[in-house]
């Protein structure tokens, strides 16, 4: 790290000009160590309400079995997999952004992993929450492990991909939780040496002793580093297996090879969305903006552009493949779903996913706030609906013309998915209040490369290109945290 | 002067405090550890510390996930209660692979890190054993024994030297100890 400059093409990840270590700390601690503000506690009162609606829906279901929901013989599966699709797919980003970019050595994740990685823990709880509830007597869900014939005669079948999706659901959470937690062990140690009294204790159990010597600093990079080496695989695995739970039937509409790259690519797009949602509110209330830029945003937006044109790419082949297959139930069932009785469900789906991300190849609207916000909660309801088209248009006409139906949701349904996003941010707003929402210790090893005020004193040093140079102010245009009169004086 | 068990040399800056190092290693003196609020790439060099094996440990924790995934699927699937599916062979390695992936992951993933945690002794409830309550935050401090290294002056001088900003005096090892 010592003693060589990063490019000056390339834009900083930290602006400001008066940044030290002890005001890395200070900024992003701030939230942790006061008082939370109005807006704080406005969200989460309305969330922590959304999320009472959920335990009161979650528990009727309970009660009442499933029958409670809008399902029907033809149309048995219906929003509960939606929703569990929708939240496991929002959870890839996290593990994405702090293990696929960690092996490509994206610097700028090291501001938005931890936020992420906390993100995609939430979305997975909600995520499990449908598998459990969808299973008529959640207390009998332990019977999804493979357990000793004394539970019956058969063990689980192990060619099934539900079965595989309960391996792959439940260590992806376990993998993830644990490679956050470990990741946040060294700044949970820094809340605890600047707090006081009890603060100082409960941060200390949770801090396992960390005091940073030179092993533990040593040990604990190359764990983060074959930790994202063998979650990225895992994060390609786990909605691959998703996709399979549809790939392997004989549903027309379903039965399709394309679906484990579509669904993979379909997940990061709706995860690094909601990461959007999220971090551009957080940002802003948290004071942020120092650490999470313009070109971070910029960044995201970028992937959502090609994972929405992955998507699109997807959409037309399945529709394509349809038609050159010669297969007339599988030809029927897209037919049925563009025009048939949802067809204003698919045309949401196209609007959100397709056309819509389209707009983010216009420097302006990638690098306007509102309009990114505004977007990525239209991609998250594209996504939706993607997984609505899916599952309920392939169910909903049967093979026998005498048995098909439509789907109504119950109000117990929309509780339960309302409910959910309600869970998920009362989760997200507490983790913010509790535990430093960026990764404290990454962030300072940007700071002596990376950082807007080292590049200025690469300038001011004089032994860089003139033309690069220019470049470089060019490109800090785009931040909204960069003052441009300290760059007119050079 | 005998009361004092540890030097602290807290720096403001990393790559001072490498100067440090190496001023300390040209005099002979024996560096006891160094805290810093984030990984220094390059320090384990200069303090003479081993590669960490425990990329090692990892892929033996994997390999044993991925065997006993199998060993479990076979026994299932194939010894102990083989269904018929329409005629389909019991062994059908293909459908295995997705849970023999997972729980390698699994195992590789949890076998690490419990290691890492008791190597590095990290463990829920562990006292800290910190020498400098900031060098979690914005200082990086270099500790060296005072007992094996009896000229402090000299010590104090390089220290300032290569431009530590505090030079503390421990009396007790760790200070965070309720």
């Amino acid at each position: 790290m010592s003693g060589h400059n990063e490019s000056i093409l390339r834009e900083p990840l930290i602006t400001g000009d008066n940044i030290t270590y002890a005001k890395i700390t200070d900024d992003i601690l701030s939230p942790v160590e006061n008082k939370p503000n109005k807006a704080w506690w406005i969200g989460f009162i309305v969330a922590s309400l959304g999320a009472l609606l959920w335990v009161v829906a979650v528990s009727y279901t309970f009660w009442n079995g499933i029958g409670a929901w809008g399902l029907n013989k033809t149309v048995g599966w219906a929003w509960d997999i939606t929703g569990f699709v929708w939240w496991v797919g929002i959870g890839h980003a996290g593990t994405l952004i702090s293990a696929v970019l960690l092996l490509f050595r994206q610097n700028w994740r090291n501001s938005i992993n931890r936020s992420a990685e906390a993100m995609t823990i939430f979305a997975v709880i909600c995520a499990a929450t449908y598998v459990v509830s969808h299973m008529g007597r959640p207390w009998l869900a332990y019977w999804v492990l493979p357990l000793p014939n004394q539970f019956g005669s058969l063990w689980v079948n192990f060619n099934s991909p539900l079965v595989w999706d309960m391996f792959a659901i439940s260590t992806y959470f376990s993998v993830s939780l644990l490679f956050w937690y470990t990741g946040l062990l060294p700044d949970i140690a820094t809340i605890r040496d600047r707090a006081v009294g009890t603060r100082r204790k409960i941060y200390s159990i949770f801090s396992f002793g960390w005091s940073g010597s030179v092993k533990t600093w040593q040990r604990f990079e190359a764990v983060s580093l074959i930790l994202a080496g063998i979650s990225t695989p895992l994060v390609l695995s786990v909605h691959t297996i998703v996709s399979m739970d549809f790939a392997t039937s004989v549903i027309p509409g379903w039965h399709t090879t394309i679906f484990p790259p579509y669904f993979v690519a379909g997940a990061i797009f709706s995860g690094f969305a909601m990461v959007l949602t999220l971090l551009l509110v957080a940002r802003k209330v948290l004071g942020l903006e120092n650490y999470i830029t313009m070109f971070h945003i910029e960044s995201m937006n970028k992937i959502i552009i090609l994972t929405g044109s992955i998507v699109g790419v997807a959409y037309l082949t399945e529709f394509f493949i349809a038609w050159y297959s010669g297969s007339e139930y599988e030809q029927y069932a897209f037919i049925n779903r563009s025009t048939g009785p949802y067809w204003w469900s698919y045309w949401m789906m196209m609007t959100c996913n397709v056309i819509s991300p389209q707009l983010l190849w216009f420097k302006k609207i990638r690098l306007s706030i509102k309009a990114t916000w505004i977007l990525s909660i239209v991609v998250n309801v594209g996504m939706w609906f993607e997984r609505f088209v899916i599952i309920v248009t392939s169910l909903h006409r049967d093979y026998i013309p005498s048995s098909w139906a439509m789907f109504y949701p119950t109000w117990v349904d929309i509780s339960v998915f309302v409910g959910s996003i309600g869970l998920f941010f009362t989760l997200f707003l507490l983790f913010l209040r509790v535990l430093p929402s960026i990764a404290i210790a990454e962030v300072k090893l940007l700071l002596k490369t990376a950082s807007e005020q080292a590049k200025m004193k690469q300038i001011k040093e004089g032994h860089e290109n003139k033309e690069y140079v220019a470049e470089y102010v060019e490109s800090l245009e785009k931040f909204d945290s960069v003052k441009q009169e300290d760059y007119a004086k050079i | 002067m005998s009361d004092i068990k540890y030097i602290l040399g807290s720096f403001g800056d990393p790559d001072e405090m490498m100067h440090g190092i190496e001023k300390l290693q040209e005099n002979n003196i024996s560096i006891h550890d160094v805290y810093t609020p984030m990984p220094i790439h390059g320090i384990e060099a200069k303090l003479g510390i081993k590669r960490s094996r425990i990329d090692i440990a990892a892929f033996c924790f994997g390999i044993t996930g991925t065997c006993c995934a199998f060993a479990l699927i076979y026994f299932c699937a194939v010894i102990d209660w083989r269904v018929n599916i329409g005629g389909k062979p019991s062994f059908a390695l293909p459908d295995f692979i997705p849970i023999m992936f997972e729980l390698t992951v699994l195992f590789c993933a949890f076998g690490m890190v419990l290691t890492y945690y008791a190597s590095t002794h990290l463990f829920p409830g562990r006292a800290p054993r910190v020498m400098d309550l900031r060098a979690t935050d914005d200082r990086f401090v270099i500790a060296v024994d005072a007992k094996d290294n009896v000229e402090h002056s000299v010590i104090d001088g390089l220290l300032k030297d290569a431009g530590a900003l505090e030079i503390k005096y421990n009396e007790r090892k760790y200070i965070s100890y309720e």
